[in-house]
């Protein structure tokens, strides 16, 4: 019954795209034809010693990914087909993929354990696959099975335990499986291969142990040959031990105390001597205790007594050992470390682990760390000054400003003069710190600086001389530009303190954008990300015709993109990455100048000319590009209004293409964002465009391709089209309607237990309800009566949310007012309907109780237009 | 399963602000709708009030909003001017406590006995609590403490504190407390009011609000025992003249609540906020957990510690109206410390303690101890500075207070027409 596929696979992976595209159709076309014939026909290729290794390998991930699917929905689809699948198709499919791990191809192996692993999370929970355990520990206990088969079998016997949960067994397969994994780690028996599998099988296992991690016999058992293990002879081993570990102390912090001592010296060594492959993970290991102090201080309420797990402050013990030894590590930096941003080494790991750990314990820290700042920070060996600066700005984090800003004052003067250090590393670090500094202790807005009026220009000095710097150093420089004016944003008479200088950062910033010395691209970007803080944070009153300059040098650049010659898809890339700074900051200053009546003619005045270049960049079409200008597109329309309508007829065809990336869908979900915002500034004028506009939206909502996350914001803008066009929504009723119900339909049966989809869930629920209100209002004078056959379906809906404890608050705000705009609307057709309605006095009543005053004044106008129903 | 994920590099937090400007783009977006939607209703409900005979609707009625005529900035008149809510809600941080710091009439400390104590003056026993004002309007109640946070939020039986199911309670109607929340018995105790069913009483005398206090909230039922819907109870406390037996009676006497010290009012005072000499706060041992103040930690410093303002003149001055200097700060500190003035400072008072002469404060030995905790908002007062300095050196004990309505001058005893106990 197999078909021969052998060829389409490979096929498949040609460097010919003609060639590739015509196989991947064909593969296409023989999983619709029959599915199950190819699911098998997929097995038997990867199960066959006699075939090519990259067949056998693509034959295992397209079955991989005929079991599996990031998104929900189509994982569910998935799951289906293959549960639908005949009994005796799906018992030889798993015979081949369990005799492929004895294969002699190490490929197929490893991709077969996936592979089984996957089957195994859909039939074992349904108890389909009973034998599967079985045989695996069958293979581990026979003595004469090859130490190859051992080790695969391990693989997929930790892929399994990741997949399922150890509800899903007995608890005697339970034990039977984490003691075959767990012996496959012992020393006697096994070779390394074998135990190196064990181990990172033990890992995947973890979760699954739970119930044997609360044993205690059980759990120091297991601990026990973790950190034995941890010293093994092979590196690798002691890696994965290391990183089995890690995982513990994230999932089983509450019982880790009495290990606590073994732990600390098998850490410690390691960090000190080990390999830094496996000191980095014991590095790591203190990081994830300070994750799980930090959570529980977080969730922590004294108020409410809670008794969560306890906190068993572990750092705070361990803390006079466990600083110095951090605080060593940061002397162990390599020479380019600020060059390369795929470098990680044990200096940045001890100094992320040194900030998590100030974070944790707060003031305590300080006395450890400022010895080692004092002698370092004067010494002549960089590394020394460096490791100081860094350990001083990790611990600005954590402890209380009355502990940090008497240091920081004191300190402060010495870290400007030392963005003169003779080393770039230094500088670097420096002006990280310094970027800390206003980040953490400077809030001018909230009545707190550790930077006075005084020494701001001393401050800006330094800075502005040091974003000439090499282009590591000029980045960092940025960074800390970006947060000293961030402490400037609304904070009244304080942000004029930034204003005499802002001709001067913004230039300095613009000429930091222009440098071609960087390697990437990534100073430009920060410098123009730091513009735009700049521009939001400042004064407008006082900076408006700064920024009015401004304007027109940005325009002049984003102009000059297009004549950048483009000969390379690496040209392409670096005009679109232009482009979309460029129109990032021209969508902040629009943002800008159009908040207040005094400077909006600016923008009215040079919108013609902005729009022409967005038309452009659009011209040159590259996505991100697409995305920003679409952004900036939208504050336009704001800014403009109804004016908008002249840009309409040549800026539709890019909405239209916008709304049909299905691909980019964050493109998509902004454009659709931009719709509303047209709408709003064009009114009745957008009625030309609606046709086409809605035939997309709907779509766009019928699509299973595009991403979730796009469908609330059509609904949202229903709404906004209907109250925009008003009684000329009429035609497209009988097509928005039921798309509206059927969500309504959805949301009722989505999944709670899951916080991703429950917040899916609210904006979903929001977007319908902000649909209705706008149809409804948009109808309300001129016809009423096209809702009335969706009015009880609403109040249902309505009903169901408002039982719903677990719901939003800008759902509830949501749905009382379209309450109200139902009875608004429709009047006295509804007075029987909501007469019916006992859930309303309730809900009315729970809103007119909320601390939210929107929400009370919203009730408030629902509960009048519901007795206006009442007494007609 | 997928390798630990690499720890964010701590040192590259990359700025990235084109989420910041998606994120803001979809705020001003959400803005904006809601402002549109809202429009819509606003037209509707404009129409209604002008076509609509129905004079119930809720539509036409202001959002809280307190504010009665006053145009004086005095004293007094100030609370009324300043007690707009809706003003208020907008405040943020510092202001807000400040601005409610302002809003209650706080008692000074008794540091010598007034005169006429048994005549002018009633006592009680204070409720160990949080001191919060009560304000029920438009259908809800809400707590707020005198740092501005709120309490609770919650329907009362109060007149306007809850929502009734006929819609009653006009917007005018609202009343203000001056409560103390006592947690174990979860009730508020009202130990002032300060307008009741929108009648404003700051500008009547102790002597009446406490009448009226007595008669009204009984009335309201707000009293009751908690049920369900009206979860906090609030309670009156056993006030006394300040005779000897009532003095007594407030020292000694049973009462629900842990007492904290005892407060004495003088009947012909108004409400007044901020500070006042009119109404005063005694405690000791045995009326009080907390007679000497604590530090951070909740432990009694070696050495009394208070808190002075910064003033430009490097003087260290209470918070007093007019201020009382306590010395000037040296120069060196405030420029190695770079204060500003204004600031609030902690310091020690040293073993030269304090001196007077002719009663009135002529030296103090001041040790600084550094910046006092941010969330304190107002410098210590001169009379706490003092009771303090009192009560770890000569206290004035309750026997002194006996005593001096004993004493020849204050014999004549006048029948009280209020017997505020019970």
């Amino acid at each position: 019954m197999a078909m021969e596929i052998t060829q389409f696979l490979l096929a498949a992976q040609s460097a010919d795209a003609k060639v590739r595209t015509e196989a991947e159709a064909s593969l296409r076309q023989f999983q619709e034809q029959n599915m199950p014939v190819f699911l098998h026909s997929l097995s038997l290729e990867l199960s066959n010693d006699e075939k090519p290794v990259e067949s056998r390998r693509l034959a295992g991930i397209v079955l991989k990914n005929s079991l599996d699917a990031k998104d929900a929905i189509r994982k569910e689809q998935l799951v289906q087909q293959w549960m639908a699948i005949d009994v005796s198709i799906k018992s030889q499919i798993k015979d081949f993929l369990l005799k492929t791990l004895g294969s002699s191809v190490p490929e197929a192996r490893h991709t077969s354990s996936q592979v089984i692993a996957k089957i195994a999370s859909i039939e074992i929970p349904r108890k389909q696959w009973p034998e599967l355990i079985g045989s695996l520990l069958n293979n581990m206990t026979q003595q004469d099975r090859p130490a190859f088969l051992k080790q695969a079998t391990l693989e997929t016997l930790g892929y399994v335990c990741e997949e399922i949960s150890h509800e899903d067994l007995v608890q005697d397969e339970v034990n039977a499986v984490l003691t075959a994994v767990v012996q496959g780690m012992n020393l006697a028996d096994h070779g390394p291969e074998v135990r190196l599998a064990a181990t990172k099988a033990l890992y995947n296992a973890l979760e699954f142990a739970q119930t044997n991690f609360e044993n205690e016999m059980e759990r120091n058992y297991i601990m026990k040959v973790v950190c034995d293990t941890a010293m093994s002879e092979e590196v690798e081993i002691r890696q994965a031990a290391f990183e089995c570990l890690v995982a513990i102390a994230s999932a089983y912090y509450e019982v880790l105390e009495p290990y606590m001592q073994t732990l600390f010296q098998l850490t410690s060594n390691a960090v000190k001597g080990d390999e830094e492959t496996v000191a980095l993970q014991a590095i790591e290991f203190w990081s994830s205790i300070c994750d799980e102090e930090i959570e529980l201080q977080e969730f922590e309420s004294p108020e409410s007594g809670d008794s969560g797990p306890p906190h068993s402050c572990f750092i705070e013990k361990a803390l006079s050992s466990l600083v110095p030894l951090l605080l060593e590590t940061l002397l162990k930096q390599e020479e380019d470390q600020d060059q390369d941003d795929t470098i990680w080494n044990i200096s940045m790991a001890g100094g992320t682990c040194l900030g998590l750990v100030s974070r944790t314990v707060g003031d305590a820290i300080v006395p450890l760390v400022m010895p080692f700042v004092e002698s370092n920070i004067v010494k002549p060996d960089w590394r020394c000054r460096e490791a100081a600066t860094y350990a001083f700005g990790s611990i600005l984090e954590g402890p209380t400003v009355d502990k940090l800003s008497p240091l920081v004052q004191a300190g402060l003067e010495f870290l400007l003069n030392a963005m003169k250090d003779g080393n770039n590393h230094v500088k670097d670090t420096t002006a990280w710190t310094l970027s800390r500094i206003f980040e953490l202790l400077h809030s001018p807005a909230t009545g707190f600086s550790v930077i006075s009026p005084e020494n701001l220009k001393r401050v800006l000095v330094v800075l502005l001389e040091s974003i000439k710097d090499a282009p590591n150093v000029a980045e960092k420089v940025c960074g800390a530009i970006y947060y000293l004016v961030q402490g400037y944003e609304d904070a009244g008479p304080s942000s004029s303190l930034l204003t005499p200088y802002l001709t001067d950062i913004i230039s300095c910033l613009i000429a930091a954008s222009d440098r071609t010395d960087g390697g990437d691209s990534k100073l430009r970007s920060s410098a123009y990300e730091t513009l735009n803080e700049v521009v939001r944070c400042s004064n407008i009153s006082e900076t408006s015709s700064i920024i009015a300059q401004l304007l027109p040098v940005i325009m002049n650049k984003l102009g000059q993109t297009m004549e950048i010659q483009i000969v390379s898809s690496d040209d392409r890339e670096k005009q679109g990455d232009l482009q979309a700074s460029l129109c990032g900051v021209l969508q902040v200053i629009i943002q800008k100048l159009s908040s207040t009546d005094e400077t909006k003619p600016i923008i009215l005045q040079a919108a013609d000319q902005i729009m022409l270049l967005f038309l452009k960049v659009f011209g040159c079409r590259s996505s991100t590009v697409h995305e920003e200008a679409m952004l900036a597109i939208g504050a336009l329309a704001y800014a403009t209004g109804s004016q908008f309508e002249k840009y309409m007829p040549e800026f539709y065809k890019y909405l239209e293409m916008g709304l049909q990336n299905f691909e980019e869908y964050q493109v998509c979900g902004i454009t659709v964002g931009v719709v509303g915002d047209i709408c709003r500034a064009l009114d009745d004028k957008i009625l030309p465009y609606c046709d086409g506009i809605m035939g997309l939206l709907l779509k766009d909502l019928a699509s299973s391709e595009l991403h979730r996350s796009v469908k609330p914001p059509i609904f949202s803008c229903f709404g906004d089209i209907a109250l925009a066009i008003g009684e000329h929504f009429e035609k497209y009723v009988p097509y928005a309607l039921p798309m509206m119900q059927g969500a309504a339909e959805i949301c009722a049966k989505i999944e709670t237990a899951d916080d991703e989809m429950m917040d899916y869930g609210n904006q979903l629920r929001r977007s319908i309800f902000e649909a209705y209100s706008g149809i409804l209002q948009g109808f309300k004078s001129v016809k009423p009566d096209v809702m009335l056959p969706y009015a009880q379906h609403l109040l249902k809906f309505i009903e169901l949310v408002s039982r719903d404890s677990q719901r939003d608050e800008s759902v509830t705000k949501a749905a009382v007012a379209v309450m109200g705009d139902l009875a608004d609307a429709l009047g006295s057709n509804i007075k029987l309907m909501l007469k019916e309605c006992a859930f309303c006095d309730e809900f009315l009543g729970e809103c007119l109780q909320s601390d939210d005053e929107q929400l009370k004044e919203t009730a408030g106008w629902t509960q009048g237009m519901i007795r206006r129903v009442m007494v007609l | 399963m997928a390798p630990h994920d690499l720890r964010r590099p701590f040192k590259r937090a990359a700025i990235s602000d084109q989420q910041k400007r998606r994120e803001l783009s979809l705020l001003r977006q959400a803005q904006n709708r809601r402002d549109a939607q809202q429009q819509a209703r606003c037209l509707a409900s404009s129409i209604l009030s002008l076509q609509s005979s129905a004079p119930e609707s809720e539509t036409e009625q202001p959002s809280i909003d307190i504010e009665t005529v006053s145009e004086t900035e005095h004293e007094s008149e100030a609370l009324s001017k300043d007690l707009d809510v809706g003003r208020a809600s907008k405040l943020r941080g510092p202001e807000v406590r400040k601005w409610f710091a302002r809003q209650l009439m706080l008692p000074e400390w008794m540091i010598d006995v007034p005169d006429r104590l048994s005549q002018d003056w009633y006592v009680f026993a204070r409720p160990a609590g949080k001191r919060c004002f009560v304000v029920s309007s438009n259908g809800t109640t809400v707590s707020r403490q005198r740092n501005g946070s709120i309490l609770h939020h919650f329907p009362s039986a109060l007149p306007a504190g809850s929502k009734t199911r006929d819609g009653s309670g006009s917007a005018q109607s609202y009343c203000i407390l001056d409560c103390i929340f006592h947690e174990s018995d979860q009730t508020y105790y009202v130990i002032d009011m300060v307008c009741w069913n929108g009648y404003p009483l700051y500008d009547c005398t102790a002597e009446f609000r406490f009448y009226w206090l007595n008669s009204k909230l009984e009335e309201s039922g707000a009293c009751n025992a908690p049920s369900h819907h009206l979860k906090f109870r609030f309670s009156t406390v056993p006030v006394y003249n300040c005779d000897q037996s009532g003095l007594y009676a407030a020292y000694t006497g049973v009462v629900p609540y842990v007492k904290d010290g005892l407060l004495f009012y003088n009947k012909h005072a108004h409400y007044q906020t901020g500070n006042t000499p009119l109404v005063l706060v005694w405690k000791d041992e045995n009326c009080s957990q907390y007679v000497i103040d604590t530090d951070g930690k909740g432990e009694i410093p070696s050495q009394q510690q208070v808190v002075l303002e910064l003033q430009d003149d490097r003087k260290l001055v209470t918070s007093d109206d007019p201020p009382v200097s306590f010395g000037c700060l040296d120069g060196d500190i405030i420029e190695k410390s770079g204060l500003q003035s204004g600031i609030l400072l902690r310091f020690a008072i040293g073993d030269g303690g304090l001196s007077f002469v002719d009663g009135k404060l002529e030296k103090a030995d001041l040790i600084y101890l550094g910046k006092s905790n941010r969330a304190r908002a107002f410098a210590d007062s001169y009379s706490k500075v003092i009771f303090q300095f009192m009560v770890r050196n000569s206290p004035l004990k309750v026997d002194d207070l006996l005593a001096s309505i004993n004493s020849p001058d204050d014999q004549e005893k006048t029948p009280s027409d209020i017997e505020m106990a019970g």
